[in-house]
């Protein structure tokens, strides 16, 4: 039974696809412009004065967090590799338990902007915030670049531009409006854009969901079973194994995959940013319920939608769209609702792309102009006026680089990087900011060998892994010069990091000053001279 | 024009206390500020109620996040290393590796709550005591 989704050629009718994302960009920039009539402190572009509600900034968190590669990247990583892709959903899920319980609210109570604020609480501050600012703005680079990436693979689906130029040329105009959302937005139009997009993405995935449900009359096996039909897997598919049986490295990849992804997320420098924008702790606690909430409900849909893409569409059509994988959400709604549908769950997906990198645009804008500009280069001395003016500048050539980089990745596997990103944010920032949470030795020299022993192991265990060369999956599949067996360097850097944060730790001496240490100690458990009151309610 | 005072300018003494605006987005959480000089946060510290929050604190977090995170990699782990296990089918076509997934999501929603009930019973409290008594007005 084939389906009569062509190999070439554009999915759904690509005017109303374009017309409904026109619309969408449209209204989201009037209400960007409509929120941001201040935007005169740095507080405010940053982290919008720290006036967001726990309720609003857990969804806006959503909106940050399901990026392209978590929507579209983990429904085909379902519908294609069957149970193996569920682990991401997994992974996506539990990670944010560990930001509830160890970091949000102690992040909210420390920091004032950036991570970088947290670490160099009781450091010495111009190294630390170098070193914050410099893994940030790589973490959020590839972050960036993945998305943007991803962004051409749709585009090629879509409207059947397949032309390298043509592409770019869309890449370009994705650039550009992010660039815009945060120029005129800062933060408080940004989350204004995150909040609209994840709203919109949740209801039309819960409905697709339920409605898939529906057509197997609420039966899960009967779902599971017309998936396996439709797979060359067979049963295989909703067993473990798929993509990462076989050999002992792969398996012991897929455990490397899964270290990496649930600690990864809660040290992405755009997600920790969000919590600053919440008035105080309790806030920030709120928030994250919130979006563990949703999380729960979205990546229970994907799974639906995953399986349910096989069951309608078939793997292999799906392997043979332009866009591959990430294609599978996409011709599921073609399946079920035609091209309106189509158009909707395209637009959605775009704004995903548009609302994600800008985010990441704000966050790398904020590393560099408080951290390295404000703090490092002016040693604390810089007016909030030239700070900004810094971070709008650092915003705009963010947008161009990331769109030049996205250009150049095009075509390349966009999950694939954003596992990278997520290790690579395990190995720098994990350790630091458990360490200097929790620890009360810790200190400028740990701080420095952990971030960067995790920075420099990972991206020299990506650089010889299979995943650059030496496989046909690989990025660069003619030559071979790989030497680390493991696609995903989690397992090694990872604890790596934290064994060179204890080490330098060690070898660092006793150079802290107890006073700031203290001060430390009680403000993040307890706020006290954060200057943040918590909101009394019932 | 008032602007909510950045939150982060500790101890700015008698500085003006921000109007409550109307329509804002979060009017109940305006920042105020510390109204007294810098808090002696080495006497807070070795204070008994900030020890008993600490105490309370690292006997729920640590033990959770380990207990969250060993479940998780016994998932993954298994997954690697035992598929007929996780292969086994348990209703239809439903297998024991996707109910241990959705078991997972069950116990991150368990967590969600028991974290909630905990932090509003034993910690929001002495929190609030220890801020009070720093920072809410003079001692």
């Amino acid at each position: 039974m084939s389906t009569h989704v062509l190999a070439a050629g554009p999915v759904g009718d690509p005017t109303t696809t374009v017309s409904v994302f026109v619309g969408f960009v449209l209204m989201t920039l009037y209400v960007v412009y409509r929120v941001s009539n201040r935007n005169a402190t740095a507080s405010d572009y940053y982290v919008a004065g720290g006036n967001i509600t726990g309720a609003q900034n857990g969804i806006a968190l959503a909106g940050d967090w399901l990026s392209a590669a978590s929507f579209l990247g983990v429904a085909g990583a379902i519908a294609v590799h069957g149970y193996d892709g569920f682990l991401y959903s997994v992974g996506f899920l539990v990670a944010w338990l560990l930001e509830l319980m160890l970091i949000a609210e102690l992040v909210r109570n420390t920091g004032r902007f950036t991570m970088g604020d947290v670490i160099a609480y009781r450091m010495k501050p111009r190294p630390v915030r170098a070193a914050a600012a410099n893994t940030a703005l790589v973490i959020s680079f590839f972050y960036m670049v993945a998305q943007m990436a991803s962004a051409g693979g749709l585009v090629a689906l879509l409207l059947d531009v397949q032309s390298k130029f043509g592409q770019a040329l869309v890449l370009v105009f994705v650039g550009i409006v992010m660039v815009l959302y945060v120029l005129i937005g800062g933060m408080k139009g940004t989350t204004w854009v995150q909040i609209i997009k994840a709203l919109l993405l949740l209801v039309c995935v819960t409905l697709m969901a339920i409605f898939l449900l529906g057509k197997f009359s609420y039966n899960l096996s009967d779902l599971l079973d017309r998936a396996a039909a439709h797979s060359p897997l067979g049963q295989g598919l909703l067993q473990p194994g798929a993509q990462y049986g076989g050999s002992q490295t792969s398996r012991l990849d897929f455990v490397s995959l899964a270290m990496a992804i649930v600690l990864g997320i809660s040290c992405l420098p755009h997600i920790m940013m969000r919590f600053y924008t919440v008035p105080s702790a309790r806030e920030a606690r709120r928030s994250v319920v919130w979006i563990t909430w949703t999380m729960i409900i979205f990546y229970l849909a994907t799974l639906f939608l995953g399986y349910g893409a096989t069951a309608l569409v078939g793997s292999e059509a799906i392997q043979h769209a332009p866009g591959k994988e990430n294609s599978a959400a996409l011709l599921l709604a073609h399946r079920i609702g035609g091209s309106p549908l189509l158009g909707v769950v395209a637009a959605i997906a775009f704004a995903t792309i548009l609302a994600v990198v800008a985010g990441l645009t704000l966050t790398a804008s904020a590393a560099f102009a408080h951290d390295v500009y404000a703090n490092v280069i002016k040693r604390g001395k810089a007016d909030a006026e030239s700070e900004i003016r810094v971070a709008r500048l650092t915003a705009l050539v963010v947008g161009v680089l990331s769109t030049a980089g996205g250009i150049a990745a095009i075509g390349q596997n966009a999950a694939f990087m954003v596992s990278l990103a997520l290790a690579l944010a395990a190995s720098a920032n994990l350790p630091t900011v458990l360490y200097s949470l929790f620890w009360r030795r810790f200190n400028t020299a740990g701080t420095l060998w952990s971030m960067y022993t995790g920075l420099v192991s990972s991206i020299v265990l990506i650089v010889f892994s299979p995943a650059v060369s030496g496989k046909e999956s690989s990025m660069f599949p003619d030559v071979d010069f790989h030497w680390f067996p493991l696609s995903n360097p989690g397992l090694v850097s990872i604890p790596l990091a934290f064994f060179a944060g204890f080490v330098g730790t060690l070898f660092g001496g006793k150079e802290q000053d107890p006073a700031r240490q203290a001060e430390m100690e009680v403000r993040s458990l307890t706020g006290v001279g954060s200057g943040l009151v918590e909101p009394r309610r019932d | 024009m008032t602007r909510a005072p950045d939150g982060s300018l500790r101890s700015r003494p008698g500085g003006p206390k921000p109007e409550p605006r109307f329509g804002n987005i979060a009017q109940d959480s305006l920042r105020r500020q510390a109204t007294s000089a810098e808090p002696d946060f080495t006497a807070i510290r070795e204070s008994g109620d900030f020890r008993s929050l600490r105490r309370r604190f690292r006997l729920f977090m640590f033990p959770m996040t380990l207990l969250v995170l060993a479940w998780y990699f016994t998932y993954a782990v298994l997954g690697a290393y035992a598929e007929d296990f996780m292969s086994a089918r348990v209703l239809g076509s439903i297998n024991v590796g996707l109910l241990l997934g959705l078991a997972q999501f069950a116990t991150t929603a368990l967590v969600v709550l028991l974290y909630g009930s905990y932090v509003r019973r034993r910690i929001d409290p002495l929190v609030d005591r220890i801020r009070e008594r720093a920072e809410g007005g003079p001692r």
